[in-house]
């Protein structure tokens, strides 16, 4: 096994009685793209800044290729940082920005011509190197800072909320474009966002933070269809949570009525949170459905309808549509077993996936 | 309408320039091609630029508003960004300013009592047994109560300047390797040139022109053109000579204004040069 890029033990930092990071685990490897996915105040940043240098944490040990990195400052560690409001030199030009790193560890004058050129050219800059900053637009600064970032050649790159600034057609073109880049360059790329639909896109792996802690890491498609609890399931998509009984393995009880599943390895009648996707939900006729519920409103979102209904316990249910529905009518909604995911109450992450493989590895 | 009303808010404004700014530098151009016989005359130009004392006196002037202006430049810029990384700064600030809402008479009295033969710092050195020294009238602390006077003038500005510095430029100039050295140098100073140049152009400009601390601190040992001025128009009455050194005054302070200030304007132009290309 490969050394780590990035490993953090049993991290916490405390601002003043605020505690940001409650013993943060984890590690990265390299030439992946991780994502840190979390709402503002959930302790992502400071996770960003703690491997950038830029703060140090309270106890525990922060890692860089297996080396202690605590008192390690900011310049003299192999990461480098896209700023969120990417914090280009207004006082320096193109040229002069993406120069910075090289020219302050006295680089050759044609060496760093050649590199900034290049690195210019990497993101399709070549010709705007005489401009002064503010005379770009936001995606051309967007890619100046990019490209300032990757001079050094870092092992690392460190990327807080970098998109956010943008449009939302400029912000999809820009995914694209990061996710290459990654894949080109083979750098490990740390994305901070509480942009969940940038995270899906993006990552090779996400970690969802809330109030400090990590409480699930994995792929964009194991976060998305099995969320350990019910803020990872509501932060990450769209989707209907309502209260229910696990009877038996295979088997849950939710809005009175039993369903086949596909979740096991809980106690019997333990009271759980059940799961299901807005877009898992197919419209029927009532007589064919597995729930019956009454339609209340609809919006047409484009490339589906946005329907929601409400069934005989007043449970709310959201469903995607690709046809429109009759308002204040009853409709049939059905679903697969698989479609159904079940959530414990109060389940560390280690307990759900060694769960999760008693009934999976199968 | 509108327009009116604007011309009339533009009155008092108006009348203050023509009378305090207009008539007086006119007036005073106006003397100084006059004699001590009120006889329309260029001698006193003449004199200004052959005589050694004069010159001397300019080029004295000069070095003295110099090395108040580098001391003081010295002092504020760490003190600003000291100030800056403070956690109630504002109140750190009002203390630095406070000692200009007094008058600079007082002060200057003050620093007698301080540097004076039985001063505080006399009878400091005194005890550690170095003896009493002659510090007043000397050219240190001439230099040093102007430089006490003017640091207020230089804080400011450049306070407002790091101030205005966004913390991410420092963090990034860190993230790809910048030593606090050259974060200062290349990223901090550059970034508050224009705060240094407005405190440079307060201190230097009204350090030209210091008279009364020049009597009362150096004890008529460094004489500049100030303290000429005031010779010429309280003790000679020769109001010709000094309405001419006025002059010179006047046209070497927007000299430098125009020093300070031309590299400014030439980084601009070399920005929109490289647009057009």
């Amino acid at each position: 096994m490969a050394t780590p890029i990035v490993e953090f033990k049993n991290v916490n930092k405390f601002f003043g009685d605020f505690q940001a990071l409650k013993n943060i685990n984890f590690a990265l490897d390299q030439g992946k793209f991780y994502s840190l996915l979390g709402p503002s105040g959930s302790g992502k940043t400071t996770i960003l800044r703690t491997i950038a240098g830029f703060t140090s944490p309270t106890s525990g040990t922060v890692l860089f290729q297996g080396q202690p990195q605590n008192n390690i400052p900011a310049n003299k560690r192999k990461v480098n940082t896209i700023f969120q409001n990417y914090a280009l030199f207004p006082h320096l030009n193109v040229f002069d920005n993406v120069a910075f790193g090289l020219s302050i560890r006295h680089v050759p004058k044609d060496e760093i011509e050649t590199r900034v050129m290049d690195n210019l050219k990497l993101v399709h800059l070549q010709d705007l190197a005489n401009r002064e900053i503010n005379e770009l637009s936001g995606g051309q600064q967007q890619r100046v800072a990019i490209a300032r970032a990757i001079i050094n050649e870092p092992v690392l790159l460190l990327l807080d909320e970098p998109l956010s600034a943008l449009d939302k057609k400029l912000r999809q073109d820009m995914q694209y474009e990061l996710r290459e880049l990654q894949q080109r360059l083979g750098i490990t790329f740390v994305f901070v966002t509480h942009d969940q639909e940038e995270a899906l896109a993006l990552s090779d792996e996400i970690f969802v933070m809330d109030a400090g802690e990590i409480l699930q890491n994995g792929t964009p498609v194991d976060i998305y269809d099995e969320p350990i609890n019910h803020f990872v399931a509501d932060f990450i998509g769209e989707s209907n949570i309502v209260k229910g009984t696990m009877i038996k393995d295979y088997e849950v009880e939710f809005v009175g009525k039993r369903f086949e599943c596909a979740d096991a390895g809980m106690k019997p009648n333990e009271p759980v949170e059940v799961v299901l996707r807005p877009e898992d939900l197919d419209v029927t006729t009532p007589e064919k459905g597995k729930l019956v519920v009454q339609v209340d409103s609809q919006l047409f979102r484009g490339d589906h309808f946005e329907v929601v209904a409400y069934d005989a316990d007043h449970n709310e249910w959201l469903i995607h549509s690709t046809n429109p529905v009759e308002e204040d009518k009853d409709i049939g909604l059905f679903f697969e077993p698989e479609d159904i995911h079940v959530m414990r109450f109060n389940e560390k992450e280690a307990d759900f996936d060694a769960r999760l493989e008693t009934y999976e590895g199968e | 309408m509108s327009n009116t009303a604007k011309r009339i808010y533009y009155i008092p404004y108006m009348l203050w320039i023509v009378l305090f700014v207009i008539a007086p530098v006119a007036l005073i151009i106006y003397q100084s091609f006059f004699n001590l016989d009120h006889q329309f005359t260029l001698a006193n130009y003449a004199t200004y630029f052959t005589s050694s004392t004069y010159l001397m006196m300019t080029l004295n002037s000069f070095w003295y508003a110099l090395i108040i202006t580098v001391a003081t430049v010295l002092i504020s810029y760490p003190a600003a960004l000291f100030l800056n990384q403070l956690k109630h700064k504002n109140l750190w600030l009002l203390l630095i300013i406070l000692p200009t809402w007094i008058n600079l008479l007082l002060k200057a009295y003050a620093f007698i009592g301080i540097f004076g033969q039985h001063g505080s710092v006399n009878q400091f050195l005194g005890f550690i047994g170095i003896g009493p020294k002659q510090i007043l009238f000397t050219d240190f602390s001439f230099i040093f109560v102007a430089t006490y006077i003017e640091i207020p003038f230089m804080i400011l500005p450049i306070y407002n300047a790091i101030a205005e510095i966004d913390p991410a430029l420092l963090a990034a100039s860190r993230d790809l390797g910048a030593t606090n050295w050259q974060t200062l140098t290349r990223v901090l100073l550059p970034l508050t040139r224009k705060g240094i140049v407005a405190g440079v152009q307060a201190v230097f400009i009204p350090s030209l022109s210091l008279f009364m601390l020049t009597r009362l601190i150096g004890g008529n040992r460094v004489i500049t053109l100030g303290t000429a001025i005031e010779e010429h128009f309280l003790t000679t009455m020769n109001w010709g000579m000094g309405s001419t050194i006025g002059v010179v005054l006047i046209v070497m302070m927007f000299l430098s204004m125009a020093v300070t200030g031309e590299r400014h304007h030439k980084r601009k132009e070399i920005g929109t040069g490289a647009k057009e290309k």
